[in-house]
């Protein structure tokens, strides 16, 4: 087990009344592309700064590679290696340095590891004498994350690697994330978009600091209940409310360009149809549609919502 | 050690890239002994006077040349009105009104007495007290002039007189400069070694990079020592630019114990980057510690004994001045650069400096602790 984290609290605030983490419980194995998926201020960066040593918890426990992060951090620190969500390099020192600095605080060399970082590495090369600061997003990234590999960690925790990234330099990080794991890396990964969910292969959903469900994407996506239909008509926004209101439809929001409507207990797609129509809708199109991991966090959401949290 | 070497030599990077810090660094020193010395000054000169002259009298004329004559006054008005006079002194034409009054010749010779009537703005008070002794010090001296121009000089003189002659020991002259720029010394090295510092801090925690080094196997002495070595180091380089504007400017030389201040200008050093270190563990953004560090800046020089001499403060002033780090260092470098002091002179200052040092590195490393 690389991280196992056992009922962890955390709450900040004068009175200890905002509860960023309650009782979370979660285990990753050895090797795995882990991702916690979830909004922003749902406990993410907590959970993070926890299991990378940098905040305690208030109650509950955890260890990476079996080592307690409250016990053990000088251990930890040496095995990890931490991408927080916001560029912290110094922006004034040039790539090469940046990358010689902390190769060296870890003990290591630039050489040393170069094998690991050299697919990433290269791409940043060309522009090794720049400083940091004057690199652009995605370049930034990628330095950023060979800065976090340089001493080869046994764990790798990236907080929201892809915000504020072009979709092209998404994808090629997850690509690059994809070989790291391929080296027996595991790889702890958070971030607020749903669609790179799938890419992982097991996720966490978080929502108000606990964990909804843990599973493989597929597994979630099975769990799905009921059925989901993509409806789109001229008058979006009174469709929404006129959706809200039929009575085989738990959850209807709006998706891209249509309407998501969860729907349970209801054998033909006419009868949306023809309801639609009674509404005086236009051009109305109905579809089934594949749930995807947004879809199943908004189920699980209601469900949440339902059974009130418990207040501590 | 190898790690301790790339930290120290990283920080010298970052100091060296960044032209704010290098331009404060050596203009700060540059400027501030090249203007203040010549600016901050206390002796009080051209002050403006005004004569309501009710007489018109050769001794009367005698007295106003005398006054003009005197470097501190410019003679600016001149009327027959009282009542002129007090406008002088609302337009500020004038600070100081002299009225002589009618018959002043005449009771002075006739009785041997006469009076003057002296008028002072006393919004700035300093200036307004310092005129009036002065014209005070100039009638008197006239009055004397007179009295010897009637005397028919007896065998013996009949009134016997007292004269004063002052030596002026360690600043022969009274240089004002002489005096002011070993506390500005002082005060550049408090500044590289406590604002600076702390200022450097706070940047890692503003970028985030301390993050980046708590995720890290780095010590936090190293990360401490790293931050601070090198300010320590830059205290001397602003020192020593500092020692030789003072020379090649003002013409002090620093006396023969050099090494006596330097040494002493080491430990103040350690003992004000744990000042630095402490605020910038109460601070989170390099603007939050700049006005921290601004408002310890102001109560450290105005009660340093700088411009003012600590003797004349209300006790309770005394008392913060003497816990105020900047003093000892303030009277230091003017023992070491006026009076060419020894360490053995100042062992009470080292004492003091080394306490100070002790208690803020101690509670500067506690809080940091904690605080982590």
């Amino acid at each position: 087990m690389a991280i196992s984290i056992d009922r962890i609290s955390k709450s900040y605030g004068e009175h200890k009344d905002v509860h960023a983490l309650r009782e979370i419980s979660l285990s990753v194995h050895t090797g795995e592309l882990f991702g916690l998926i979830g909004p922003d201020g749902a406990g993410k960066t907590t959970l993070f700064r926890i299991l990378t040593t940098l905040v305690l918890p208030d109650r509950g426990s955890a260890t990476v590679e079996g080592k307690d992060v409250r016990d053990d951090f000088r251990d930890i620190r040496t095995m990890v290696g931490y991408m927080p969500g916001r560029f912290s390099l110094y922006q004034d020192l040039s790539v090469e340095e940046n990358l010689r600095f902390f190769a060296t605080i870890f003990h290591t060399t630039i050489e040393e590891n170069y094998e690991l970082i050299k697919d990433i590495y290269v791409q940043i090369e060309p522009f090794k004498k720049r400083r940091a600061g004057d690199l652009s997003g995605g370049m930034k990234q990628k330095l950023a994350l060979c800065c976090a590999l340089i001493h080869r960690p046994k764990v790798l925790f990236l907080d929201e690697p892809t915000t504020g990234v072009d979709v092209v330099s998404r994808k090629e990080f997850w690509a690059m994330l994809q070989q790291l794991k391929k080296q027996g890396m595991t790889i702890f990964v958070s971030t607020p978009y749903m669609d790179e969910a799938t890419l992982c292969d097991r996720i966490a959903l978080i929502q108000k600091g606990s964990i909804m469900s843990v599973d493989t994407p597929e597994n979630l996506l099975n769990k799905y209940q009921g059925d989901l239909w993509g409806i789109r008509t001229e008058h979006m926004y009174k469709a929404l409310q006129d959706l809200n209101n039929f009575p085989s439809v738990t959850e209807c929001y709006t998706f891209g360009a249509m309407h998501h409507a969860q729907v349970s207990g209801l054998q033909m797609p006419a009868e949306l149809h023809n309801y639609l129509d009674r509404k005086y809708h236009k051009n109305i199109r109905v579809e089934k549609i594949k749930p995807t991991i947004e879809d199943c966090f908004m189920q699980l959401m209601q469900a949440d919502e339902r059974e009130p949290v418990p207040n501590e | 050690m190898n790690k301790m070497k790339y930290i120290l030599r990283k920080e010298f990077k970052q100091i060296f890239r960044d032209p704010a810090i290098l331009r404060l660094i050596f203009l700060m020193p540059a400027i501030q002994l090249l203007i203040l010395p010549f600016a901050a000054d206390y002796e009080i000169k051209n002050i403006n006077v005004g004569i309501v002259d009710h007489d018109h009298s050769t001794y009367s004329r005698g007295l106003i040349q005398k006054i003009e004559f005197s470097s501190y006054f410019n003679l600016t008005e001149y009327s027959d009105s009282y009542q002129m006079g007090l406008q002088w002194i609302e337009s500020e034409t004038a600070d100081l009104i002299i009225e002589i009054p009618t018959n002043f010749e005449k009771n002075l010779v006739r009785e041997s007495e006469a009076t003057l009537f002296l008028a002072v703005n006393a919004v700035n008070g300093p200036k307004g007290n310092l005129g009036a002794a002065y014209a005070s010090n100039i009638i008197r001296s006239y009055n004397q002039d007179i009295r010897s121009e009637w005397i028919q000089w007896p065998r013996m003189n009949p009134e016997p007189q007292i004269e004063v002659v002052a030596s002026h020991w360690y600043n022969p002259t009274s240089n004002y400069q002489v005096f002011m720029v070993p506390g500005i010394l002082a005060v550049l090295l408090t500044m590289v070694g406590g604002f600076l510092s702390a200022l450097n801090i706070v940047r890692e925690k503003e970028i985030g990079t301390i993050e980046q080094l708590n995720v890290s196997p780095i010590k936090k002495h190293q990360f401490i020592l790293g931050k601070l070595i090198p300010f320590w180091l830059l205290g001397f380089v602003v020192l020593t630019i500092g020692l030789m504007i003072s020379y090649v400017i003002h013409g002090i030389i620093p006396g023969p114990n050099l090494g006596t201040l330097y040494l002493f200008s080491g430990i103040y050093l350690l003992a004000i980057l744990g000042f630095g270190l402490l605020v910038s563990n109460f601070t989170d953004t390099q603007q939050q510690a700049l006005m921290v560090a601004f408002f310890f800046m102001l109560i450290f020089i105005l009660l340093s004994g700088l411009y003012t001499p600590i003797e004349s403060m209300p006790k309770w002033a005394q008392i913060v001045a003497w816990i105020n780090p900047v003093t000892y260092l303030v009277d230091v470098c003017r023992m070491v650069m006026l009076k060419g002091s020894v360490l053995s002179d100042m062992t009470f200052h080292l004492v003091a400096i080394g306490f100070t040092g002790v208690l803020l590195n101690t509670l500067a490393i506690w809080t940091y602790a904690k605080r982590t």
